[in-house]
């Protein structure tokens, strides 16, 4: 499990970008990382990008939840960027897309600053 | 009746490491019934929250034993048997509603049993307090040829 953090020019938007197996396992690690960064920035948006997780099960629920809760703490929004199917799925299911909107994005249109090289 | 075609036994500490390992080693398994995509994704996602659950809820802060048994059958059904011997569950239909969770300061969502039951065809969950917990599922795999009878091939 990689993570790669993006934030864009004016601070406002986080981007986490995932890649590889969401389960209890990674997502502890996903989690601390993730919310270091809302805490150091507070960004009125958080996008947790899916594109390249190939597995997820309902840890990566509790993830968007989790985060959802803390974004809200400081009266941002978290958005689902580019779900795959498989993980869509479970997204429904959950009904969690109810707090974080799912959002298809072809690519970041604004300039990002990289804040770190996803760590194993 | 239906026949067992291939039978294995497994067992492993409950390390979350041994999340990752125990739902790749079922979807090799289920390999013989050449399953869909979408089918061994159903059943590597359920097999994750069995174990998941087991080694969170079940061996909590102790380390214990996880049994796996994995079976297929000649009606082209995969039955998983996943078994811990950790602190039971009290009240079991009222664990499986959806939400409902006992730890949620550790993010979990309470969807585990939600996500087994609609990814599998049939999920049964057997619990007493402090003996541990036993969750069998089965699937019927279709599979990339198309089975759609309840013949054999
Ligand atoms: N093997 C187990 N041993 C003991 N308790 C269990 C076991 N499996 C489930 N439970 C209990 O049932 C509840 C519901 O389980 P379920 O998997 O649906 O949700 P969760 O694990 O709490 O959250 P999620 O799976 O969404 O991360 C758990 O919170 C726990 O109290
Ligand atoms: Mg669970």
């Amino acid at each position: 499990m990689a993570l790669d953090i993006k934030l864009n020019k004016d601070k406002t938007k986080l981007y986490a970008f995932l890649d590889g197996e969401i389960d209890h396992h990674s997502s502890v690690f996903l989690r601390t990382d993730i919310d270091l960064n809302i805490t150091l920035y507070k960004p009125k948006a958080l996008f947790i990008d899916f594109s390249a997780v190939t597995f997820m099960d309902s840890s990566g629920i509790g993830l968007v939840m989790g985060r959802y809760k803390k974004m809200n703490e400081i009266g941002g929004r978290v958005y689902i960027q580019n779900p795959p199917n498989h993980i869509k799925r479970v997204m429904l299911l959950s009904g969690v897309n109810r707090l974080a909107k799912i959002v298809n994005a072809d690519m970041i249109s604004e300039e990002v600053e990289t804040l770190e090289e996803g760590a194993k | 009746m239906k026949k067992v075609q291939n039978e294995v036994k497994v067992r492993f500490l409950s390390a979350s490491e041994n999340e990752s390992f125990s739902r790749t080693l079922v979807c090799g398994f289920a390999l013989s019934l050449r399953p869909r995509v979408d089918e061994l994704g159903d059943i590597k996602t359920a097999v994750s929250e069995a174990v998941t659950n087991a080694i969170v809820h079940g061996y909590r802060s102790t380390v214990g034993y996880i049994d796996m048994l994995l079976r297929t059958y000649d009606d082209r059904s995969l039955y998983i048997k996943i078994r811990d011997r950790g602190c039971g569950i009290a009240d079991v239909k009222k664990a499986m509603e959806p939400l409902f969770t006992t730890a949620p300061e550790e993010e979990r969502a309470g969807l585990g049993f939600a996500v087994m039951e609609s990814f599998m065809d049939k999920l049964l969950v057997k619990s007493e307090v402090n003996k541990g917990t036993t969750v069998i599922m089965i699937k019927r795999i279709v599979g990339i040829d198309g089975y759609k009878t309840e013949k054999q091939n």
